[in-house]
């Protein structure tokens, strides 16, 4: 076998084994966490969500070829009480500001989507569309436990009338600078910078351990 | 804790902000003609009042958004009312 041939061979094999997600070294920490019952709460985390970076306006031409090319329309901002458009298990958008949003895909789809192809359809406006998968993981968090443990240090008000289902801020959760995108009454997605995964799962599972004890003050 | 709010994001806690100093401070308009007293003046100093200031912030850990308030250096109250402009 000559070297090119290696080098053909190295090419065509499917990326997708070589990949390590931010989290990936904790997911049996993540199994051992999880916490059963009435104040149950789970972490894992949802691995190679395909995430674009859209800087548009909504309003103007290249916002609505953003929202055209990839098919949900772009959310009008917490100020009309809009922050996610979408489907939370499919293709979604999260407001980041006036004109910055995060189109999100987290299922085991993402890697059918053309994400060059996406890119270029704001080719000759103002604007642009970044793939930035590779910039932040998602954590989810769920239970009846999910908020509490959030709330240990969310700089956010998650309570139902301030941040229902379908809501999502960029905030501090601790230390750290994450999304936070709550799916549904009791799950809450958790977007931090992929360097700061590990940080953020261990912090998580701090938060957890006292779930998985009796309640000593009711 | 100060609650800022963000002509953009809402109230939100004073940690996710960036402070930015005195708001209108307008860049000279030929800095090669400054000597090193009115450039030194430029960058550094500011005013100081026991009252209205008007200031800017960034919402850095939010939206990133820069934008101007008015405060109350005394009572720490914010005096633009929806959180001030762009
Ligand atoms: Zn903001």
């Amino acid at each position: 076998m000559t070297a090119d041939q290696t080098t053909a061979d190295q090419a065509s094999a499917p990326p997708a084994d070589l990949r390590r997600s931010p989290a990936a070294h904790l997911t049996e920490q993540m199994r051992a966490g999880d916490v059963d019952g009435p104040r149950g709460v789970r972490l894992r985390e949802i691995p190679f969500a395909v995430q674009l970076g859209i800087r548009a306006e909504p309003g103007a031409p290249s916002g609505r070829a953003a929202a055209e090319a990839w098919g949900v329309g772009l959310p009008a901002g917490p100020r009309a009480g809009e922050t996610v458009t979408g489907d939370p298990e499919g293709r979604h958008v999260i407001w980041i500001s006036p004109d910055e949003f995060l189109a999100v895909e987290p299922s085991g789809l993402a890697g059918l989507i053309d994400v060059r192809g996406i890119e270029g359809a704001l080719d000759g406006m103002p604007g642009q569309i970044v793939d930035l998968s590779g910039n932040r993981t998602i954590l989810e968090l769920t239970g009846p436990s999910a908020r509490s443990v959030l709330e240990k240090g969310c700089h956010v008000d998650l309570h139902p009338r301030a941040f229902p289902a379908g809501a999502a801020a960029s905030t501090l959760l601790g230390p750290v600078q994450a999304i936070v995108h709550r799916t549904r009454e009791d799950v809450f997605r958790i977007l931090p910078r992929a360097s700061f995964a590990d940080y953020t799962v261990r912090w998580l599972l701090d938060g957890m351990a006292e779930f998985a004890g009796e309640e000593l003050i009711r | 804790m100060l609650l800022i709010t963000c002509p953009h994001c809402g109230p939100r806690d004073e940690v996710e902000f960036h402070y930015g100093g005195q708001a209108h401070v307008a860049y000279p308009e030929d800095p090669q003609a400054l000597d090193d007293a009115a450039w030194a003046h430029f960058l550094f100093y500011r005013d100081n009042p026991a009252g209205a200031f008007a200031e800017r912030w960034q919402h850095s850990a939010g939206c990133r958004k820069w934008f101007d308030v008015v405060r109350d250096t005394v009572t720490y109250e914010f005096l633009t009312p929806e959180g001030g402009s762009r």
